[in-house]
């Protein structure tokens, strides 16, 4: 932010409308200027909605709705001031949002926007119908803001709020993404699995985001209602929440700069077309709408990323999380004394309809120990695994964590009890950089250790006070690359890392989250010798310090020299426990892997 | 509220829900085989509508530009594709012509013949054919145009795609036919008296309509090879396309199908209600409530739901004349609970 375009457009849009008389603005400009603000504050929602958590809403228009009819309700019946209007419409607004939100959340993505729309036309026939809002007539004579005493009564004068706001939007989205919160936040589109084994409540975090973007609405509406001084129902209706999300995804739905550009184009654009289209086809009507519905539909086939990428050119790189020299480091929790028993299976099993995928299997996992789980393809391994990390329920039998009983919770319970976790499938974010991956795995920690509320933290991040612990989780997050030896991919984009080198990045975000115990599902497949060999190095030197290890592996060279335990399963069954070398000699298991002697 | 008044807004109910529930089952369809979200099948209720009320007073549809218009475009776009593709530009000689054939020589055949009748007193049927004639095809070339390029880009996507597609199609409604609504004539104008409750011939038409269309689909999903493609298609593109269903092809028909049953509607609906340009969307959504309230994957539910919602509308304009939009839409967010509340699905990656 802090780079010289930025200061360069604040000076422009400070200065533009106090030009003296040969080059004034015309009052023209300045109306179509404040039109381009407001619809820049709705869109730059949009982008943290649609382009950074792949959720998408058409009700937005409805949203603005009620910010601009709760303080034009306010104000002119009550005589209220327009600040309390401001403050009772985002609270109305959030709370729509909140209910919204909770319930479409844990359906799939399309359900949201298909809510949306509805909840968009149910809103505006009820503001077109509702007597006490002046039905389709609305509400006239709204007041003026005052603000430090002064009216705010031209569209000059509302220039600057208005402007002032769509600067603090888009610094406070930059701030929420730039943190622990905007971590999880952009791991929701594409990386929701491996989000919730992190610890965040993705379900919740959407709802934020969701109500986030309603509520920069709703101050659009405000703002919208004193610059109009009247409200009607049609500036709130689908056809303009969809226009909303043509902004968004015109501009480039994932740059939030892209929102204000995609708001000024469409905005200039729609008032170009008005004038002219009519004229071309000899009739009224909203004929703009042809243009726009095509040229949606031409970019999203053409150039998915709107059009901001093309200016963006020629702005420096966008800055990357850079990890403190220095920093206190975060809270650890307290460790089992070695040879404590850490994990017991008790009889767990699972069936998936007839076939018992996991069946009454036992075993134990003690600190300081690197137990390996094997068998052939479709023994129940990974099953087991998944079983243990929450990501299915067991359907009898019991699986317990120092003492505690774990088979009933979700993935995002286990992991803050100390079980961190890879996936047999990568589960990165490629667009981030190492630095902020790792980051995310110590998404629960704070200075003391354990956060008391994980999911919150977002008013902090916006408002910057959460700086010293974002340092703080930098700088672990670097301590672990250094530790697995990744130190100088640092700043690299996760997908453009090797496989073996993204598998490594997986046990160091999992490192991370200050595990008690390691689940690592096949961590040496797609790994050279070397890697191989590094790996083992490197689970050896956490055993040393005091970590309990589980692995699920294929290859045997790897898991005799490193284990020091071994659990064999063949069709689901343990057949085989104990010392690897006994393991080795065991028939059963000899029989499993070669085949038996008829 | 007596026990006549109830019936006749079950009979009105019923049978727009009818309506509601051809338009629920194409949604299913459409969005089972494409994953398209299909905002813009209420335009091809008002287009169909539209294009038949004015045939009916002798005017020339201007639908009939529409349709070579989308023609041309879409040779176009496939001519491109055979010449930039190595392989096929090798077939141009013999794939050109059948393009030209379908996509030009078609729709300017269609809008000759139009052309030549509009302004004779046709009889309903041959009217009916030719909005049929004029409209069903657009279905089609529209999903070449809009969606097939983007055939695997995420529901998300497409469903924004929808959304400017109906943006275009109901501006387009807009200039071909004009602010005003048209009603057509009705099929019947008989009426029947059952006990105490009067019957009209046009709900018997609506209803027998929608019972023939939603068996007719029955058997054909059920029997039909190319039914059964579509079927595949729906489960699991990928595996359809390895047994040899093109999954281009099913896309295809289904928007064709989805564009047949759009426009039957339009034609059943528009002698109870006038139809206005932007009309069709509003009724599609309804279509969609339906199609929500069985999850966009059950076709008998969403047939259900759209009867429910055909009925809620029809009471609720008799209790609350003014609220009847909000309340059926509102619905949506009690089923939305329950279908939340009711899956187990645990959100996989998608994208």
């Amino acid at each position: 932010m802090k780079n010289k375009y930025f200061l360069i457009f604040l000076v422009v849009l400070a200065v533009l409308p106090v030009l003296p008389a040969p080059v004034r603005l015309p009052e023209y400009w300045v109306t179509l200027l404040n039109y381009i603000g407001l619809y820049s504050i709705v869109a730059i929602g949009l982008v943290l909605l649609t382009g950074v958590a792949g959720m998408t809403s058409f009700g937005q228009a409805a949203f603005v709705g009620l910010g601009a009819y709760a303080t034009a309700y306010l104000t002119t019946a009550y005589g209220a001031s327009p600040w309390l209007g401001l403050i009772v419409g985002v609270i109305i607004t959030a709370a729509a949002a909140l209910v919204i939100g909770a319930i479409t959340m844990r359906l799939s993505g399309h359900f949201l926007p298909l809510g949306t729309i509805a909840w968009g036309l149910a809103l505006y026939y009820l503001f077109g119908n509702l007597e006490f809002l002046g039905k389709y007539d609305g509400l006239n004579d709204i007041p003026t803001i005052s603000l430090f005493g002064k009216e705010l009564a031209s569209g000059r004068q509302m220039y600057y709020l208005i402007w002032i706001v769509v600067v603090l939007a888009v610094v406070s989205v930059k701030n929420l993404l730039d943190s622990r919160p905007g971590r999880a936040i952009r791991a929701l589109k594409g990386g929701g699995v491996m989000a919730e084994a992190m610890g965040v409540n993705t379900a919740w975090m959407k709802v934020v985001v969701f109500v986030y973007a309603a509520v920069l609405a709703a101050i659009s509406g405000w703002l919208y209602a004193h610059l109009q001084r009247a409200v009607n129902p049609t500036p709130f209706n689908l056809n303009h929440g969809i226009e909303y999300l043509f902004m968004a995804v015109v501009g480039g739905v994932s740059h939030v700069w892209g929102a204000v550009l995609g708001a000024a184009i469409l905005t200039v654009l729609k008032d170009y077309l008005q004038n002219i289209l009519p004229m071309l086809l000899g009739a009224n009507g909203n004929f703009e709408t042809i243009v726009f519905g095509v040229l949606l539909v031409l970019l999203l086939q053409y150039a998915r990323d709107g059009v901001w990428p093309f200016f963006g050119k020629i702005f420096p790189a966008r800055r990357v999380a850079k990890a403190p020299e220095q920093a206190d480091p975060l809270g650890h929790r307290a460790k089992p004394a070695v040879g404590e028993v850490v994990l017991t299976l008790d009889k767990a099993r699972k069936e998936f309809g007839g076939l018992v995928a996991v069946n009454d299997v036992s075993f134990q996992v003690k600190a300081g120990e690197i137990v390996g789980l094997i068998g052939p393809n479709g023994a129940g391994k990974s099953t087991t695994f998944n079983l243990v990390t929450g990501v299915l329920q067991a359907t009898r039998g019991e699986i317990s964590f120092l003492g505690e009983r774990i088979d009933r919770l979700p993935s995002r319970e286990i992991v803050k009890r100390g079980i961190g976790r890879t996936f047999q499938h990568v589960r990165l974010m490629p667009q981030m950089s190492v630095l902020e991956n790792v980051a995310i795995g110590a998404y629960l920690r704070d200075k003391n250790g354990l956060r008391r509320r994980p999911q919150g933290g977002v008013w902090s991040s916006v408002l910057r006070l959460d700086r010293q612990e974002e340092a703080m989780l930098l700088y672990e997050a670097k301590r672990q690359i250094e530790r697995v030896g990744l130190g100088a991919h640092m700043y690299d984009e996760a997908g453009s890392l090797a496989l073996g080198q993204q598998r490594i990045l997986e046990i160091a975000r999992a490192l991370a989250c200050d595990p008690t115990l390691l689940l690592l599902d096949e961590p040496a497949a797609g790994l050279r010798y070397k890697e191989k060999q590094a790996l083992a190095d490197l689970l050896k030197k956490l055993k040393d310090e005091g970590m309990s290890v589980l692995l699920v592996e294929h290859d045997m060279d790897f898991v005799m020299n490193l284990t020091d335990h071994l659990v064999v399963m063949e069709f689901g069954t343990k057949i085989a426990e104990g010392l690897p070398e006994d393991v080795q000699k065991n028939p059963a298991v000899l029989e499993a892997y070669l085949g038996g002697v008829e | 509220m007596d026990l006549s008044i109830a019936a006749i807004l079950a009979q009105d109910g019923i049978t727009t829900g009818a309506i509601y529930a051809l338009l629920a089952l194409a949604l299913v369809l459409v969005f089972s085989v494409t994953r398209v979200i299909f905002i813009p099948q209420g335009e091809f209720v008002s287009y169909g509508a539209l294009t038949l009320a004015a045939l009916q007073t002798q005017k020339f549809p201007l639908t009939s530009w529409m349709l070579v218009a989308m023609g041309v475009c879409t040779f176009v776009v496939e001519t491109a594709g055979v010449l930039r593709h190595s392989e096929r530009r090798k077939l141009a000689g013999r794939l050109v012509p059948t393009l030209a054939g379908k996509y030009l020589v078609f729709p300017i055949a269609a809008f000759f013949v139009v052309r030549a009748l509009a302004p004779m007193n046709l009889p309903m049927l041959v009217q009916i054919a030719l909005t049929m004639l004029l409209v069903v095809p657009m279905g089609p070339m529209l999903y070449r145009l809009a969606y097939q390029p983007l055939a695997e880009a995420s529901t998300l996507l497409l469903l924004i795609v929808s959304v400017g597609v109906h943006f275009a199609l109901t501006g387009l409604g807009l200039v071909m036919f004009g602010a005003e609504g048209s009603r057509t004539q009705a099929f019947s104008d008989a009426n029947f008296n059952i006990g105490s409750v009067m019957v009209s011939g046009q709900s018997l038409w609506v209803l027998g309509v929608s019972v023939v269309m939603i068996l007719a689909l029955y058997f054909y999903f059920d029997r039909s090879l190319s039914g059964k493609a579509l079927r595949a298609t729906a489960v699991n593109r990928l595996g359809a396309r390895l047994v040899g269903i093109g999954t281009v092809q099913a896309g295809r028909l289904a928007f064709t199908l989805a564009a047949v049953l759009g426009v039957l509607c339009g034609i059943l609906i528009a002698p109870i209600t006038t139809i206005y340009y932007e009309s069709g969307f509003l009724i599609g959504l309804k279509g969609f409530v339906g199609a929500i309230i069985g999850g966009l994957v059950s076709y008998p539910v969403a047939a259900l739901g759209a009867i429910l919602v055909g009925l809620l509308e029809s009471y609720s304009s008799f209790w609350a004349s003014a609220y009847k939009e909000v309340i059926v839409f509102t619905l949506i967010l009690p089923v939305l609970l329950w279908l939340s509340l009711t899956s187990k699905h645990v959100e996989e990656d998608e994208e």
